[in-house]
C-alpha cells in the first residue's frame, strides 16, 4: 500500500493544495476508500493537518472510509428515479441484503450507497452495479440481477 | 490557418467517403442511455457477427440522438441509401439486422425512420426527423449528437467545426463579444445572465493570468444535457472554450466535471488529445499566438459546488463552500484572479454563434430570451429523452406533442431541478422563457423537466427535494442548514400522517427564513419546491394533514398493501419476491399478507398478474 500511495503522489507534483482532491480520488480509485493510513501519508506529503483532509474529505459524498465489497450497488435517486420509484427499490434491496446506505455486507459481497443522480434520467429507475448502469429497473428485477454476482 | 484548410480539406474527404462508403456503415448509439439499454452488447455481437461472415462493413460508435426510451439505436447505411435508424435494438434483433439487412438484402424490421439529407419518405420508410418527438425541435447544439463519431474530430471538422473559432479570429475579440451580444444569449445553466456582460467584465478585469472555467457540475438531479452534448460532440464544447478564452484574453482553461460522469471525461480527454495533435490546443493556435491550454477537474459530489464560488473553493482543493459576492468571480475568482465560468450549454452555443452569425441565432425564441434550449425531458411522460426547442415554446407542446403525453391524467410539470418549482395544469401554455417561469414562481435552471401524473404526490415530491437540498447544505448560514432540515421534518409528519394545520403554518413561514436568511442561490431557492406545492396543490397537503390520506397513494405510512382474495389464484410469484416474507400461503389458495412485517416495497404490487394486490390508500383515525 505504502508503494502505491508514494506512486500517486509523486505524480501530483507541486504540493498545491489544489491537487488533494485529485490525489484523494487517485488513492479511492486504487484502494478502494480512504483509510486512515493514507490520510496520515497525505497529511505528511501536503503538510496539512489530518483533520482538514478529514474535513474536505467528508464534505464531498464521493469518498468512502471503510473497505467496499466485491461489487458496488448504487441506487439513483435523482428526481425522475425517485418518481419512477427508486425509493421503493432502495427499501426492497435493504431488506434483501441487510444494509443501509454506507455500508458493506459482512461477507464483504456487496456494498451499498445512493446516488443523487447518474444522468440516465429517461430509463428511470436506475441501478448502477460495478460502473454498469441498469436501466428501468424494478424489486424483481434488481433480485435476479444480484444473483449474477458473486 | 493554411494548415487548417488542408486539416478540413482532408475532413471532408473522409466524411464523404463515408457517407458514399461502397461498404454498409454501421452506427451505434453509445451514450451513457444507450449504454445503460445494451448498446455494448449489442456493439460487441456485431463485431463478433462481422468477423464471422467476414463480412466488409464499418462499425461506428455516435453519441445520443435524443429519443433515450428508444435506446438502443443502431443505423445501418447501405450503399446508395440513406441511413437507416433502428430503434430498441437488443442483441437478437441485431443478428437478425445484419443477417436479413445486410447480407441477404431485406428485412421485414421497420426502421424508425431515415437519417438521409433529404427529409422526404424514403421507399417507405419516413424521416427520421419527422418522428413525433423530432418533428418540433430545433437542434442547433445538440445538431452533431448521435451523427457523427465523437471520437472522431475529422467528422467534427467536416460538418463545419471550427468555422466558428476561424470567424473570431478573423474578427477579433471585441467583435466576438459584439456577436454575442448581438444573439441575446444569456447563461444556459439556469441564472441567464447575458452571456457577453460576463464575457466583458472579465476581459475589463485587472489581473493576470485570467481563467476560464467550464461549469460541467450538472448537479440537478433529472438533468443530463450536459452529459449527453459532452459524450455526442465534446468538440463543440472545446471549440466554444476556445473562443470564449480567445474573448475574454485568457490561456488557461478549466472543465469542472461532475466524477458520475465517467463517459463524459473520456471523450473530452480524447478529444482534448486530438484538438492538441492537430495544433487547435496548446501554443500558438493556428499560427495566431494565441495560446490556450485546457485541464479538467473532476468533481467529487457536492451540489453545491454548481455555485460558482464553491466551484472555485473545490478547485482550490478546499470544502466547497460559496462565499459573498461582490467581489464577483469576473474581478477575483481562482485563485484571486480574474474568472469566467459558463455552463456546458452556454459554451456549445457560441461556435454556432460565431459561424452563421448573431443575427440568426436571435431569430430563434421570444423577445428576452433568445434562442434555443436543451431539456432533459423525464419522468412520467411517454417519450423520454433529451430534446432541444426554440424558446418560447410552450410547456403543452413539450409534454404533449413532443413527449406524447402522460399515461396517468397529468398533474404537475417540475422545472429548475431542487431550486425550481412544480407547476399545475393551469401553467401548460406558459411559454418556456427566463421570466415566464420566474412569474410561475419557478426558474429555468439548467433544463430538467420532470413530468408528474396521478400517480405523483406532491408533497412527497417537495420533501423529496427538501431532502435534498437538506443534505448537500455545505452549512455554512444557519437559515439553510437548519431551515431545510427542519423543513424535512415537518414534510415527514405531513406524509406520515402526524401533522396539523398548524405545522403548514410553521412550514411557510420557514420558507421566507431560509429564502432571505442564505448567501447562495442554494438556500435562496431551497423553498421553492415547497412554495410552489403549497400554491398549486394545496389540497393535497390538507388531505394528508386533515384526512390522514395520500391521494396519490404513494406516502407509505399512510398506505397498506393488501391481498384481494377474490382474485388471488395464489401463484406463488408474490411469495417469491416479499424480501421480509410477509406474503404466506399454499399454492392455489390465497395468500395472506402480514402488515406488520410488510415494509412497502411494491415487489409484490409489480409481480403480482392477476391485479390481486391493490396499493388502496387507508384512512388512519
Amino acid at each position: 500500500m505504502k508503494d502505491t500511495i508514494d506512486a500517486i503522489l509523486k505524480k501530483h507534483i507541486p504540493k498545491e493544495k489544489g491537487n488533494l482532491i485529485p490525489v484523494l480520488q487517485s488513492v479511492q480509485k486504487k484502494e478502494g476508500y480512504i483509510s486512515p493510513e493514507s490520510v496520515k501519508r497525505i497529511s505528511n506529503y501536503f503538510r496539512i493537518s489530518r483533520s482538514s483532509i478529514y474535513g474536505i474529505a467528508t464534505f464531498y459524498s464521493q469518498f468512502r472510509f471503510n473497505p467496499p465489497g466485491r461489487h458496488s450497488i448504487k441506487i439513483c435517486l435523482g428526481t425522475a428515479c425517485h418518481v419512477q420509484g427508486g425509493d421503493f427499490i432502495l427499501k426492497a434491496l435493504q431488506a434483501e441484503i441487510g444494509i443501509s446506505p454506507g455500508e458493506t455486507t459482512d461477507d464483504m459481497r456487496f456494498d451499498l450507497d445512493r446516488v443523487a443522480c447518474l444522468g440516465c434520467c429517461a430509463l428511470a429507475p436506475v441501478v448502477m452495479i460495478d460502473n454498469k448502469i441498469h436501466s428501468r429497473m424494478s424489486v424483481i428485477k434488481l433480485k435476479e440481477l444480484l444473483n449474477k454476482y458473486e | 490557418m493554411n494548415n487548417f484548410y488542408k486539416i478540413q480539406e482532408k475532413a471532408i474527404e473522409e466524411w464523404q467517403a463515408l457517407q458514399n462508403s461502397p461498404e454498409p456503415v454501421i452506427y451505434v448509439g453509445m451514450g451513457s442511455c444507450g449504454l445503460a439499454s445494451g448498446a455494448s452488447e449489442v456493439w460487441n455481437s456485431v463485431r463478433r457477427t462481422i468477423k464471422k461472415n467476414n463480412l466488409k462493413a464499418q462499425l461506428l460508435k455516435v453519441g445520443c440522438i435524443g429519443p433515450c426510451y428508444l435506446e438502443p439505436f443502431l443505423d445501418i447505411q447501405k450503399p446508395g441509401l440513406p441511413r437507416m435508424s433502428f430503434n430498441n435494438v437488443d442483441v437478437s434483433k441485431a443478428r437478425k439486422l445484419i443477417s436479413e439487412y445486410i447480407i441477404i438484402g431485406e428485412t421485414k424490421l421497420k426502421p424508425l425512420g431515415h437519417l438521409g439529407e433529404n427529409k422526404e419518405e424514403f421507399e417507405g420508410v419516413k424521416s427520421f426527423w419527422n418522428h413525433p418527438m423530432l418533428k418540433n425541435q430545433e437542434r442547433i447544439v445538440l445538431r452533431n449528437c448521435g451523427i457523427i463519431d465523437p471520437e472522431n474530430i475529422n467528422h467534427y471538422i467536416a460538418r463545419g467545426g471550427f468555422k466558428g473559432l476561424l470567424k473570431a479570429f478573423d474578427i477579433g475579440p471585441e467583435r466576438v463579444i459584439e456577436e454575442i451580444k448581438t444573439s441575446g444569449l444569456r447563461g444556459r445553466g439556469g441564472a441567464g445572465f447575458p452571456t457577453y456582460k460576463k464575457w466583458q467584465f472579465c476581459r475589463d478585469a485587472k489581473g493576470n493570468p485570467k481563467y476560464l472555467i467550464c461549469n460541467a457540475d450538472e448537479g440537478d438531479p433529472g438533468a443530463f444535457m450536459n452529459r449527453s452534448l459532452m459524450e455526442g460532440d465534446p468538440y463543440v464544447l472545446l471549440e466554444g472554450m476556445l473562443i470564449a478564452a480567445y474573448a475574454i484574453g485568457t490561456n488557461h482553461g478549466y472543465i469542472y466535471i461532475r466524477a458520475e460522469y465517467p463517459l463524459a471525461i473520456e471523450r473530452l480527454k480524447i478529444a482534448i488529445q486530438k484538438m492538441f495533435k492537430l495544433g487547435l490546443i496548446g501554443k500558438n493556435i493556428l499560427n495566431t499566438g494565441f495560446n490556450f491550454d485546457i485541464k479538467i477537474k473532476e468533481g467529487a459530489g457536492a451540489f453545491v459546488c454548481g455555485e460558482e464560488t464553491a466551484l472555485i473553493a473545490s478547485i482550490e482543493g478546499q470544502r466547497g463552500m460559496p462565499r459573498s459576492r461582490p467581489p464577483f468571480p469576473a474581478v477575483s475568482g481562482l485563485n484571486g484572479n480574474p474568472t469566467n465560468i459558463n455552463n456546458v450549454e452556454t459554451l456549445g452555443t457560441i461556435p454556432n454563434i460565431l459561424r452563421k452569425g448573431g443575427k440568426w441565432y436571435s431569430g430563434f425564441g421570444t423577445e428576452k430570451s433568445k434562442g434555443t434550449k436543451t431539456f432533459a425531458l423525464v419522468g412520467k411522460v411517454r417519450r423520454t429523452g433529451l430534446i432541444e426547442v426554440p424558446m418560447g415554446t410552450t410547456l403543452r407542446e413539450i409534454i404533449f406533442d413532443i413527449g406524447g403525453g402522460t399515461l396517468k391524467p397529468f398533474k404537475a410539470v417540475q422545472t429548475g431541478g431542487p431550486s425550481g418549482g412544480c407547476l399545475s395544469e393551469e401553467f401548460l401554455d406558459l411559454p418556456v422563457d427566463y421570466e415566464s417561469l420566474v412569474s410561475a414562481g419557478s426558474i429555468m435552471g439548467s433544463g430538467g423537466l420532470i413530468v408528474m401524473d396521478q400517480g405523483t404526490c406532491m408533497v412527497d415530491v417537495a420533501k423529496y427535494f427538501l431532502n435534498f437540498t437538506s443534505q448537500e447544505s455545505c452549512g455554512k448560514c444557519t437559515p439553510c442548514r437548519i431551515g431545510t432540515h427542519k423543513m424535512v421534518g415537518i414534510l415527514d409528519k405531513i406524509t406520515k400522517g402526524e401533522a396539523e394545520t398548524r405545522d403548514i403554518e410553521i412550514l411557510e413561514g420557514l420558507t421566507s427564513t431560509v429564502k432571505n436568511g442564505s448567501l447562495c442561490g442554494l438556500g435562496q431557492t431551497a423553498p421553492n419546491p415547497v412554495l410552489t406545492t403549497l400554491k398549486y396543490f394545496k389540497d393535497e397537503y390538507l388531505a394528508h394533514v386533515e384526512e390522514k390520506r395520500c391521494p396519490a397513494a404513494v406516502c407509505r405510512d399512510l398506505v397498506e398493501y393488501r391481498v384481494i382474495k377474490e382474485k388471488c389464484t395464489g401463484c406463488q410469484r408474490c411469495v417469491s419476491v416479499c424480501p421480509t416474507g410477509a406474503i404466506t400461503g399454499p399454492r392455489s389458495e390465497p395468500h395472506n399478507l402480514d402488515p406488520e412485517k410488510c415494509i412497502k416495497c411494491r415487489a409484490c404490487y409489480e409481480i403480482c398478474r392477476f391485479d390481486a394486490i391493490a396499493g388502496d390508500a387507508i384512512i388512519i383515525v
